[in-house]
């Protein structure tokens, strides 16, 4: 167990290095370099964005500069924001909060949705038909029209929940909180829900097709305690391993969901610093949402080997 | 069951007929649009549907329908190539891995693993934000993010089809790694390219809509239907036809794109 894990963490470190370089090679490859926005400044002198790029390093060579950002980066030193000199971390770990409370309670009504959808689906054909067609449309939505739309029905002709915002202005009460949840939530529950379910429903047809929930039915085993007891326990591993797989579709899907609510979380800090052109911030956040994700995948790599003990002489 | 299958083909065949006469649509734009790309009706502008103009007209009096089906060229286009390129990037590597195998093969799912490992729109969002791209930028950058799950299972359906007879076969009559790969190994993953194909039409869509969205896709005055939405989401409550009918068009493209995709995958299935 200790030694499958240490080996898959040791796996993690060369992905996280050709992470890093990537995100370092595309922040670098913008013309201009990092110090652009003052490049269209008239009131930036040639000679301070000359001495600027001195103090910021940037004469020396991308290797060095490289080995530098990613020496800093591991020690926790982010740099400070362009846009208003803070520093990087200061401003990331301030809209954490905002970001794990519209994405836990998505997410958790995302799974509550896909496991009723998925295991009805896959034990009534009926419900099957209608449920198929609905995710398939789910999946299809575009996450930010569907926001908008939303926002057009249920704020602006409805007025009945709020249209954007984490609390009304000079801060609300719990229930103004989660009024302003509601819809923001909803709009990426459904976007993760639509393809959990399908995934969850196609797990749980094939538990059923194993010669063991025959043996079951054969020994007088109920419908309904093969479908919960027998074919969930087995198709549940896999479904939690795809959605902690699907880490980094969330990821993109709060950047979209946040800004278009005006969420104050660290998806719409991304998309105000893509605005400004905020390198050190964007080059942050990417590197955050990455190591997020590795995390993720690790733990699920972990969940199922320690889980499922079938597994473990493939791995 | 065979009653189902009789249903999802049903609904395939409208998916692929509705995608059709969008693409028929699209190309003969000038022809069929009711106005010109950029007429400006100043007697109605932010006018709502109407006879005249049936999903109204923008804040200079353009046409909201012309607009979309001018609009739609951009994003099916996007769309359409980007799905092939990323698809043919997928499909090399992806062979190339799996038939290679050894430090080729750690090399290849290395770098898939770390593309994937970066959440994709934002990446895609600070590239066309670095390089502030052309349409054809826009696509490199779309195809370029979307091969790694094609090259993983097509990866794994090479190294499968690799062991058997008649690759060896092949093989001892003296055939070149290329020969074999091109001619026996590479129209076993056929099925496979087709549905990660139609499914990528789909995602390359959303992709566009999204980064046009956030402004950092197509450019006015070129109209896509996603740049489209960002102009109309600040008037959304005064004049939410602007914003609604682009995303329909995003919305029901994608998902007879998915549709198509899905049948054919359960098709690919059902033979096996």
């Amino acid at each position: 167990m200790l030694r499958f894990f240490t080996r898959r963490a040791a796996q993690a470190v060369p992905l996280l290095l050709v992470v890093s370089l990537l995100v370092f090679v595309l922040i670098h490859a913008a013309p201009g370099g990092p110090l652009a926005l003052y490049l269209d400044n008239p009131n930036v002198r040639p000679q301070d964005i000359e001495r600027l790029r001195r103090a910021m390093g940037l004469d020396r060579s991308l290797a060095a500069q490289y080995v530098a950002w990613l020496g800093a980066f591991v020690r926790g030193d982010w740099g400070y924001s362009y846009a208003d000199g803070r520093p990087v971390l200061d401003r990331l770990l301030e809209r954490v909060p905002a970001t794990l409370e519209l994405v836990g309670t998505s997410t958790v009504a995302a799974l509550i949705i896909a496991l009723v959808v998925g295991v009805l689906a896959a034990a009534r054909r009926g419900f099957d038909r209608v449920a198929t067609g609905v995710a398939i449309a789910g999946i299809s939505l575009p996450v930010f029209w569907f926001g908008l739309v939303l926002q057009l029905a249920f704020a602006n002709a409805l007025g009945w929940l709020p249209s954007s915002g984490r609390s009304s202005f000079g801060g609300g009460d719990v229930g103004d909180m989660l009024a302003h949840l509601v819809l923001p939530a909803a709009v990426l529950a459904v976007a993760h829900a639509a393809g959990w379910s399908r995934y969850l429903r196609g797990s749980m047809r094939e538990a059923l097709a194993l010669p063991f929930t025959r043996t079951a039915r054969a020994g007088g085993v109920s419908e309904r305690r093969i479908v919960l007891r027998h074919a969930l326990r087995n198709a549940l591993l896999p479904f939690v391993t795809v959605v902690l797989l699907d880490a980094s579709i969330m990821a993109s899907g709060a950047v979209v969901t946040e800004s278009v609510f005006a969420w104050p979380g660290v998806g719409s800090l991304f998309t105000e610093a893509l605005a400004k052109r905020d390198y050190t911030v964007l080059m942050a956040f990417l590197m955050c949402a990455s190591v997020a994700v590795v995390i993720l995948n690790l733990v699920a790599d972990v969940a199922v080997y320690a889980l499922d003990p079938r597994t473990r002489e493939a791995a | 069951m065979i009653g189902t299958i009789r249903g999802s083909r049903r609904v395939s065949i409208a998916a692929g007929a509705l995608l059709g006469a969008l693409l028929l649509l699209a190309l003969f734009a000038p022809l069929v649009a009711p106005y010109g790309v950029d007429a400006l009706d100043l007697a109605h502008r932010r006018g709502a549907p109407s006879p005249q103009h049936w999903f109204g007209t923008d804040e200079l009096g353009r046409d909201l329908l012309t607009r979309i089906l001018f609009g739609a060229r951009i994003s099916l286009a996007i769309g359409l190539v980007s799905a092939a390129l990323s698809v043919a990037i997928g499909v090399t590597i992806g062979a190339v891995a799996g038939y290679a195998g050894r430090w080729t093969d750690d090399l290849c799912m290395r770098v898939a693993d770390a593309m994937l490992s970066v959440p994709r729109l934002p990446l895609l969002m600070i590239s066309a934000a670095v390089l502030s791209p052309s349409v054809p930028l826009l696509i490199a950058l779309v195809s370029a993010a979307g091969w790694m799950e094609t090259a993983r299972v097509v990866r794994a359906e090479v190294q499968s089809i690799k062991t058997r007879d008649f690759v060896t076969a092949a093989r001892a009559m003296g055939a070149t790694s290329g020969r074999v790969l091109w001619r026996h190994v590479l129209p076993g993953v056929a099925t496979t390219a087709a549905v990660a194909t139609t499914l990528a039409v789909g995602r390359g869509i959303l992709l566009e809509s999204a980064l046009s969205f956030f402004g950092v896709g197509v450019q006015p005055p070129t109209a896509s239907w996603g740049n489209m939405l960002y102009q109309a989401q600040t008037t959304m409550s005064t004049e939410p036809w602007l914003g609604v009918f682009p995303g329909v068009f995003i919305f029901v493209t994608v998902l007879c794109s998915n549709v198509l995709g899905d049948a054919w995958a359960e098709g690919g299935r059902a033979r096996e």
